[in-house]
């Protein structure tokens, strides 16, 4: 029973997949996009049973299949664990799924793809739940891989653009780099534990195993490097802006929702490993600590709606990692939770615009639309709340447990976190009165054209924008759902944060940072009316801001040029010269043999004649040596 | 029934190829080949139910060569790849015709038997002629029936054929010398042979001076990505599916179990230049402005990668090498292939003339891209199953050896995607491109089928091959 609802759970995705690319285009686009709406809302109802019956009976359910591979020390097999974290993640997973699916049907309707676009999306769902549900690392790994496959398809989905294809090429291979570190972890975990199931190394651990820390550490050190690859983090980052050439719908589910949240999940998956290598912590909280800080400031002055959120990830994906480094995982897991919910709902509410714009990213040709787009307006406050903080909304209670907690570990690590989030409050609220508030700065004929979009978009906005506002409620301060719910995930027992002077105090200072921030995005662009400045106009240090600190073109300088650099010696210099030397032996041979002419010809004749000469004297001599 | 019948097979569809006339040459060939197939499949499942499927017979006494061919797993794993891989490269060329067909057709049939004759062979002369043998077609196939202009043709198959024919001399020195000491050619003779160290080092060398340049390995490669270049489609195929292969399975069957103390004393030498190889090979790929240039590139990578994982002589290296083995001479085959199909439409295999293929074509663009995922091995497929373990078995002798080996999932990616986006993606190419025929289509989608199921289902070649290689990894331990 179990088994047959877990392969329904992975199967119903994968044979929307097969189905959209077989027959996609044989069918109504509306009935392309309905299958494969469908096949994820399967996954999603299965889910739910699996979520229900776990959050009641406690117990994990352990699915094997079959062998699938043969090591010396260990075998691997396609074998599947739904605990407490898998389910959970499954639930959003194939939860927001589903409504981003709908989405696609309106937004993507006009698409000469529309078939592949949504095959794609679905085998990004087939592969997210295996990186969910597998048992071992490289079950893990093969959806991993997967999806960041389903992500290069999907950013160069408009393949006529090169400047797209680029993009998804960078993205495949940067996120690769994180996946060697992906793979040499896995390398030293079967070495150190002789398995890589979760479940056998967590029992090793926990009853007392000894291992050696040195080597455990380089691959906690080597998994954080294929986090950071997957969750967009300080070196690898750069993927994630780019991959925004993609259709919306992607950039909400795969880079913003799911995907890039692999990283914490793998993190959190593994945490009995990581609690034991505390200076890989250390690294990590101070990773993601940075990565926050960097991409607020990125964000603050970019003008591509589009670019701001993507920016805005990578900084809530830095506050992730600085919880998980911190050792608070279940905290982390809270905010990949509410922030699936409040920025699907901002990347959806932006891609309404986008599309009610013809197209248009660049916020400077905005402006007015809550006039025209009420329900986009009204969800997009909503998440735009949620995000900076705001009391009751989903983003300040998750967000508040992360600075809590980096208050009590590290004073320096909770201030930098503490200004990432006034930022965030300042460029979310000036993304907010840059898009929908003054007056529209586009085209009259944009404006002719400015509608509210269709009600396939505005239901699952309005679905997002009510959990930003009631998502957080899972993990209320001092009496939390979530951290009883996860409790098994982890060896022993968990240390709660109470309700004390202290909590209220942090909890005031997020606050009125958030509040600074909002106001001084009110003071710049409603009071001021400001409207940021032609991209030729902008200088000092916002300029270092908006080119995102040269990090691409540092990359371009440090590490591609020279690696091309490399291949062009390699390639005219190198292999001429051996090539030219051991062509130069055959000639020397050429000379002292006095067969020049013969070789020339390539008289293959001769050739033979020396092998058969050389054959028979090999011959004659044994017959004479006998 | 015995592997002799395999063999007879091949050499009787050869002859019967030469003598069909150019119309029905392809086409006996192609029966041939699956007869092969067949009978490979049938000698499998006898070798799977336990019975005798050696030949052996005695040849020349003096000196003492027998014809002896066994089948152990490794053997049969080999066997099975070099007859599946026939008809499939066969039917892949019913798009082109060559003049005088039947000797060219004749002459792969030939090449096939030759290298069957190889990997069976438990003789060590027996081995050397057929080892020589497999030469000669392929010799005459590029030359003759090759692309490009027949001057710089010729100067780049001779130098081919010279360079390999120089390193087996090598190997050829090594075997006498082995007989002078054994009295014998048979594998289990030579490899009980007592050697001192400095013997072994020497005859090691000897081999290893046929087997680098074969397979090939830096130093020794400048001869094949001309020679890949300019040989016709199924020429490359050969060489990169198959061919290459008798090289790798050598030192497994041949080099590491005569000189076990060279090879335990030198290991880090060779597999660090292996691993050179591996990003050399990725290097010198991102430059390339010929697509079968690019894939003879890659296939220097990825054979360095294979060449490392057996000289670490642990079981995961060399499982995972005959793994790779394997599931490289599927995919090489069908990259090749994709080449091939592009060029007989646009009649080029210059990147640059390429490009906006993909809005044209959607099943070839599908099928090109798997097999670009498959060859950057990506989880599912065949080709990650053998990577993995090459690896794991390089963090076992050194990490940092194994994470160098492993910059091969980065550069893989690098130029394969590249490739990709410059030879598909894109606006629409001025030039008309038809989608895949039916011919076309069959022989890629058996390739991706192979390719998906393995890599999902490996177990039943890991169990035929693994037997066999704790046995050679015995031999190589005995001292």
């Amino acid at each position: 029973m179990e088994t047959s609802l877990l392969l329904t759970l992975l199967l119903a995705p994968f044979a929307g997949f097969l189905f959209n690319i077989f027959f996609g285009k044989k069918v109504s686009r509306n009935i392309s996009g309905t299958i494969g709406t469908i096949a994820v809302a399967v996954s999603f109802i299965v889910s739910l049973n699996f979520f229900f019956q776990i959050n009641s009976t406690k117990q994990p359910i352990l699915i094997d299949l079959f062998q699938w591979m043969t090591l010396e020390n260990f075998n691997v097999n396609f074998s599947f664990l739904l605990d407490q974290l898998s389910v959970l993640w499954l639930l959003f997973v194939t939860g927001i799924g589903t409504l981003i699916h709908i989405y696609s049907i309106s937004y993507m309707h006009d698409d000469e793809n529309l078939n592949k676009f949504f095959a794609y999306l679905n085998l990004f769902i087939f592969f997210m739940i295996m990186l969910v549900v597998g048992s071992n690392l490289l079950i893990m790994f093969i959806g991993w891989e997967g999806v960041g496959l389903c992500s290069y398809l999907l950013i160069g989905f408009w393949y006529k653009n090169q400047d797209y294809n680029d993009a998804a090429k960078k993205a495949f291979i940067m996120n690769r780099i994180g996946d060697l570190g992906f793979l040499v972890g896995v390398f030293i975990l079967g070495y150190l534990f002789n398995s890589i199931d979760f479940a056998t190394m967590k029992t090793a651990i926990a009853s007392g195993q000894s291992v050696d820390l040195g080597w455990l550490g380089f691959a906690t050190l080597c998994l954080f490097i294929g986090a950071s690859g997957k969750s967009a983090q300080i070196p690898l980052y750069t993927w994630l802006p780019d991959a925004m050439a993609g259709p919306t719908p992607v950039s909400a589910l795969i880079h913003a929702a799911t995907m890039v949240t692999a990283g914490i999940f793998m993190i959190t998956r593994l945490n009995f490993l990581f609690d034991l290598t505390p200076d890989v912590q250390m690294i990590i909280a101070v990773v993601g600590a940075v990565t926050s800080l960097v991409a607020a400031f990125i964000a603050l002055v970019q003008n591509d709606i589009k670019k701001v959120l993507a920016y805005s990830t990578v900084s809530q994906l830095g506050l992730m990692f600085l919880a998980l480094g911190l050792g608070a995982y279940e905290i982390a897991v809270f905010h990949v939770i509410t922030h699936a919910f409040f920025k699907a709902c901002l990347f959806l509410g932006s891609g309404s615009v986008i599309h009610a714009l013809g197209g248009e990213q660049d916020m400077r040709k905005m402006g007015g639309l809550r006039k025209y787009m009420k329900v986009t307006y009204i969800t997009f406050f909503i998440a735009t709340l949620a995000i900076s903080g705001i009391p009751i909304f989903a983003g300040f209670f998750s967000k508040d447990e992360i600075l809590m907690v980096a208050f009590h570990e590290n004073k320096a690590l909770w201030a930098i976190a503490s200004l990432a989030s006034i930022m965030t409050a300042f460029y979310m609220f000036r993304l907010l009165y840059l898009t929908f508030f003054k007056e529209f700065r586009g085209t009259e004929e944009q404006k002719h054209h400015l509608h509210e979009s269709p009600s396939l978009i505005t239901f699952p906005l309005v679905v997002l924008a009510i959990l930003s506002t009631v998502g957080g409620f899972i993990s209320f301060p001092g009496n939390s759902w979530l951290n009883g719910y996860l409790t098994p995930i982890f060896i022993g027992a968990r240390e709660e944060h109470h309700l004390d002077g202290t909590t209220y105090m942090l909890m005031g200072i997020a606050v009125i940072g958030a509040l600074i921030g909002i106001g001084m995005a009110y003071s710049n662009y409603i009071k001021k009316s400001q409207v940021p400045s032609e991209d030729s106009e902008i200088t000092g240090f916002a300029k270092v801001l908006y080119n995102k600190f040269y990090v691409d073109e540092i990359y371009m300088a440090v590490i591609v040029k020279p690696i091309y650099a490399i291949a062009s010696f390699s390639k005219n210099f190198i292999e001429t010269a051996i090539s030219g030397f051991v062509f130069g032996l055959g000639k020397v041979t050429n000379i002292v043999g006095n067969q020049g002419k013969a070789i020339q010809n390539g008289s293959v004749g001769f050739y033979l004649f020396v092998f058969v000469i050389a054959s028979a004297s090999f011959i004659a001599y044994l017959f004479l040596a006998q | 029934m015995d592997v002799s019948l395999l063999l007879i097979i091949l050499l009787v569809g050869a002859i019967a190829t030469f003598l069909s006339g150019d119309k029905w040459a392809s086409k006996t060939a192609l029966v041939f080949s699956l007869a092969a197939f067949g009978a490979s499949l049938y000698l499998l499942s006898l070798y799977n139910a336990g019975q005798n499927i050696n030949f052996i017979a005695r040849w020349i006494s003096v000196p003492n060569i027998s014809l002896s061919f066994k089948a152990d797993g490794l053997a049969l794993a080999l066997v099975l790849l070099t007859t599946a891989l026939t008809p499939l490269i066969l039917f892949s060329s019913f798009g082109n015709s060559y003049d005088k067909s039947r000797n060219f057709y004749g002459l792969v049939m030939l090449m096939v038997f030759a290298m069957a004759g190889t990997f069976l062979s438990d003789d060590g002369f027996l081995y050397y002629i057929f080892w020589e043998i497999a030469l000669i077609p392929i010799y005459f196939i590029a030359l003759i029936w090759g692309n490009g202009n027949p001057q710089s043709r010729r100067k780049a198959v001779v130098k081919f054929f010279i360079y390999t024919f120089a390193g087996s001399l090598f190997m050829l020195v090594s075997f006498i010398y082995l007989y002078l000491r054994a009295g014998s050619f048979l594998w289990a003779d030579l490899t009980s042979v007592e050697l001192t160290a400095r013997e072994q080092f020497w005859i090691f060398l000897g081999f290893f001076m046929a087997y680098a340049i074969k397979i090939p390995l830096i130093p020794f490669h400048t001869w094949q990505a001309k020679v890949y270049q300019k040989a016709p489609a199924v020429g490359t195929m050969l060489l990169s599916g198959i061919m290459l292969k008798m090289a790798l399975y050598s030192i497994i069957r041949w080099q590491l179990p005569i000189a076990p103390v060279a090879a335990k004393e030198y290991m880090f030498y060779f597999i660090g230049l292996s691993v050179a190889g591996v990003i050399y090979g990725s290097i010198i790929a991102l430059k390339q402005k010929d697509l079968k240039k690019l894939l003879a590139y890659s296939s220097l990578a990825h054979v360095g990668l294979i060449a490392a994982g057996i000289y670490t002589l642990t079981l995961d290296g060399l499982r995972g090498a005959v793994l790779q083995m394997i599931s490289h001479g599927f995919v090489i085959v069908g990259l090749f292939f994709a080449a091939e199909i592009i060029s007989r439409r646009y009649n080029t295999t210059k990147i640059s003339e390429m490009g906006g293929i993909r809005i044209q074509s959607t099943k070839f663009t599908s099928m090109f891209m798997i097999l670009v995922l498959a060859s950057i091995s990506l989880p599912g497929t065949f080709n990650f199953i053998g990577e993995f373990a090459l690896l794991y078995g390089l963090t076992q002798v050194n990490i940092w050896v194994a994470i160098l080996a492993g910059t091969t999932i980065i550069l893989g990616a690098f130029y394969m995607l590249k490739m990709f986006q410059k030879v598909m993606l894109g606006k629409k190419n001025e030039k008309l491109f038809a989608d895949v025929n039916f011919n076309e289509g069959f022989s890629m989608v058996i390739i991706i089928a192979v390719l998906l199921f393995f890599g999902l289902y490996p177990k039943p070649i890991v169990d035929l091959i693994t037997p066999s290689l704790e046995q050679i990894l015995a031999v190589i331990n005995r001292i």
